[in-house]
């Protein structure tokens, strides 16, 4: 009996610690979604590093690849509903800046809509 | 058991052929994806030759391909960026017309390199002017001393760029060669838009390669010459 007390007494203050998680954390609009670099955690830690060690080689030695290019992470980030991971305060990239207080300036120069939307809009 | 044996075989058999297809389209994806992850050669050196004679006159059509890659505004008031301009000339004396496009010239020695205090101006190892906006503080010593006039500085902040063109409020740009298309194995936009193919885009250091046997074959010259830059931007007819 004591047992099955602690098991729900477990349970209870788990859902209540999700509660809680979900409270402050934000709520992202991952877009498509899916792990195709590495797995979340180490991603939201260490993605400035990439996307800096690209941008460089990208820019003065022509090297495109697609892994780890701006490109790329829009592509299946940008939100499945305006196509952009900036539009809202909840967009991929906004919000968990927000949330952290962190300035980017990257989509002062780079775009933060999907390439084919991005062509869809401007077709002529 | 020798019935257990072709069981085997069989399964063996199929199940080849089921990976063979599953890898055939999963290698093509891997490849599709995988993009360019060799550095630019410095064995190569583009160029392009523009010939006067064919560019006609009145035609914008290399401006406005060139702005519309590019995501350029096409005013021309003295704030708006211009990549490429369409230049009318007159020998005053003989009376001689003549129309042509003006651009960056893609030095070999680029004077707006020399003078950049950041290391944001630069030329990449196949010979392409760039100017990477992450290092450029906006100083614009580089349009100072550019003898063809051909940077312009981004006054206002901009939104809605091409995702392959970058650009944005408090950096200088010019023409890139369109350098994200040339790396995709494509022409430039204005070379491609020509409808007189007067702008020949190529590999200057390549002997075989249709600019290289042009430039051997018939008179071109560098404007500005005597400056010693050596263009990558030749002219013909001049």
């Amino acid at each position: 009996m004591l047992k099955l007390i602690a098991v729900l007494m477990a349970l209870y203050f788990s859902s209540f610690a999700n509660a809680e998680e979900s409270k402050f954390v934000p709520k992202l609009d991952i877009g498509k979604g899916g792990q195709c670099v590495d797995e979340p955690q180490w991603m939201r830690k260490n993605h400035m590093h990439l996307l800096k060690h690209q941008r460089d080689e990208t820019v003065h030695e022509g090297i495109r690849e697609e892994k780890h290019s701006l490109k790329n992470c829009i592509e299946c980030h940008a939100s499945t509903k305006d196509d952009s991971v900036i539009a809202r305060e909840d967009s991929f990239c906004v919000g968990c800046h927000k949330y952290e207080a962190v300035k980017i300036d990257c989509f002062e120069c780079h775009s933060g809509i999907r390439k084919s939307a991005w062509l869809q809009r401007n077709a002529k | 058991m020798n019935d257990t044996n072709t069981q085997r075989r069989q399964f063996l058999k199929t199940s080849v052929g089921a990976a063979a297809v599953a890898i055939a389209p999963g290698m093509l994806l891997f490849d599709m994806a995988h993009g360019k992850s060799e550095p630019v050669s410095g064995k190569v050196r583009w160029g392009m030759l523009i010939d006067t004679a064919n560019c006609a006159d009145g035609c914008n059509d290399c401006v406005t391909a060139c702005n519309r890659e590019n995501g350029l505004s096409g005013g021309l008031s003295a704030t708006d960026s211009q990549w490429i301009r369409k230049i009318e000339l007159k020998d005053m004396r003989t009376g001689r017309e003549l129309a042509l496009p003006m651009m960056c010239q893609h030095c070999e020695h680029p004077p707006c390199v020399d003078v950049c205090p950041t290391g944001a101006s630069f030329k990449r190892a196949d010979g392409i002017v760039l100017v990477d906006k992450h290092l450029c503080i906006g100083c614009r010593y580089c349009m100072m001393a550019c003898p063809y006039k051909a940077r312009s500085f981004v006054h206002e902040p901009l939104n809605d760029q091409n995702p392959d063109v970058p650009r944005g409020r408090g950096t200088v740009e010019s023409c890139t060669m369109c350098v994200h298309r040339v790396d995709n194995g494509q022409q430039p936009a204005c070379a491609e838009a020509c409808p007189n193919k007067s702008i020949l885009f190529g590999d200057l250091n390549d002997p075989e390669s249709e600019i290289s046997r042009k430039i051997r074959s018939v008179a071109s010259t560098q404007v500005r010459a005597d400056l010693g830059l050596n263009t990558g931007v030749r002219y013909q007819g001049l």
